[in-house]
């Protein structure tokens, strides 16, 4: 199955990064930008069954190394099973 | 006395960190590599600075997981006496041995500097009185802007953790915080180079006082007869 893994810096949390990038895209002309925030994307090619030990143990995965749970958060998305 | 300083991959600053406490303090010191397992005897622990496993994922965060650190942890729960610097302390951070994370610095760019600091009284080894209220160390980093949520922020300010601000804040810091203690005062982190600041011809020589405080928030009187 692949899995996607997106990481992204929490909406309380300053991301210098997310606010160069606006800047940027404002100064190529986009209008109305509210808010820009730059997280990364994990992906990852896994054989076996898509299960809820599976679920959990890639919950604590992302919770323990693929995002800093005191400045970012994740979500994933599953397919191809 | 047995200082004992930890080599991760990607490690460059682990041998200005012996020099300070092996030449600068005459201490014995030595290497742990990243793979062993155990620490042997250690009285202070030290994780250098540096760009460990490439920075890959975020600063720090690979480190974390790297065999030595199960000792590592295993040791700060006994109260033994670890220090991180730069690299280190964004080790320590993703460890969750100390609070808070370090992110990319608000200018987005990498700073090597001389900075102003104020020293926090921060305990009776850590304090204005043992350091003077001013001390100057060398930076050199990009991910040094140290963040933390509010109750997070709190605690540090009610239990006195934090150490070190800078008093021109290069990175955008919260609270312009350059480094913090752990709540049980055994476990210092610090983004500022006291291993750049011992030798005559470095910016100050402030990084010895520093190393001492560190020592002698745990070991008062060894820290007196070797200085």
């Amino acid at each position: 199955m692949k899995i996607r893994v997106f990481v992204t810096p929490k909406k309380n949390v300053l991301d210098p990064q997310g606010a160069a990038v606006g800047h940027a895209l404002e100064s190529l002309g986009l209008c109305g930008l509210k808010d820009s925030r730059v997280g990364k994307v994990v992906e990852l090619n896994v054989d076996g069954p898509d299960t809820p030990q599976f679920r959990a143990q890639l919950d604590k995965l992302c919770r323990d190394l693929l995002s800093n749970p005191v400045i970012e958060d994740y979500h994933y998305e599953i397919a191809g099973h | 006395m047995n200082i004992s300083v930890l080599q991760f991959p990607g490690s460059n600053c682990d041998q200005d960190a012996f020099q300070l406490f092996a030449s600068g303090l005459g201490l014995p010191t030595r290497y742990v590599w990243h793979k062993d397992t155990r620490l042997g005897e250690a009285d202070l622990v030290v994780l250098p600075g540096g760009f460990s496993y490439g920075d890959y994922l975020r600063c720090g965060a690979i480190a974390r997981f790297s065999p030595v650190m199960g000792a590592v942890r295993e040791y700060a729960g006994r109260g033994g006496l670890i220090l991180g610097i730069c690299n280190g302390f964004q080790i320590l951070c993703e460890a969750g041995l100390l609070p808070g994370a370090l992110i990319r610095n608000s200018s987005l760019e990498y700073r090597c500097m001389t900075c102003e600091l104020a020293v926090e009284d921060a305990g009776p080894a850590f304090n204005p009185g043992t350091l003077g209220a001013r001390i100057r160390l060398p930076i050199g980093h990009g991910e040094g802007n140290f963040r933390i949520d509010e109750a997070g922020r709190a605690d540090l300010e009610a239990n006195r953790q934090v150490i070190l601000r800078y008093l021109d804040n290069p990175n955008g810091s919260l609270d312009g915080i350059a480094g913090v203690r752990s709540r049980a005062g055994n476990v210092f982190g610090m983004m500022p180079h006291p291993d750049r600041a011992f030798e005559r011809f470095h910016p100050s020589r402030d990084g010895l006082s520093v190393a001492r405080a560190v020592l002698a928030s745990r070991f008062p009187d060894v820290i007196r007869k070797s200085a």
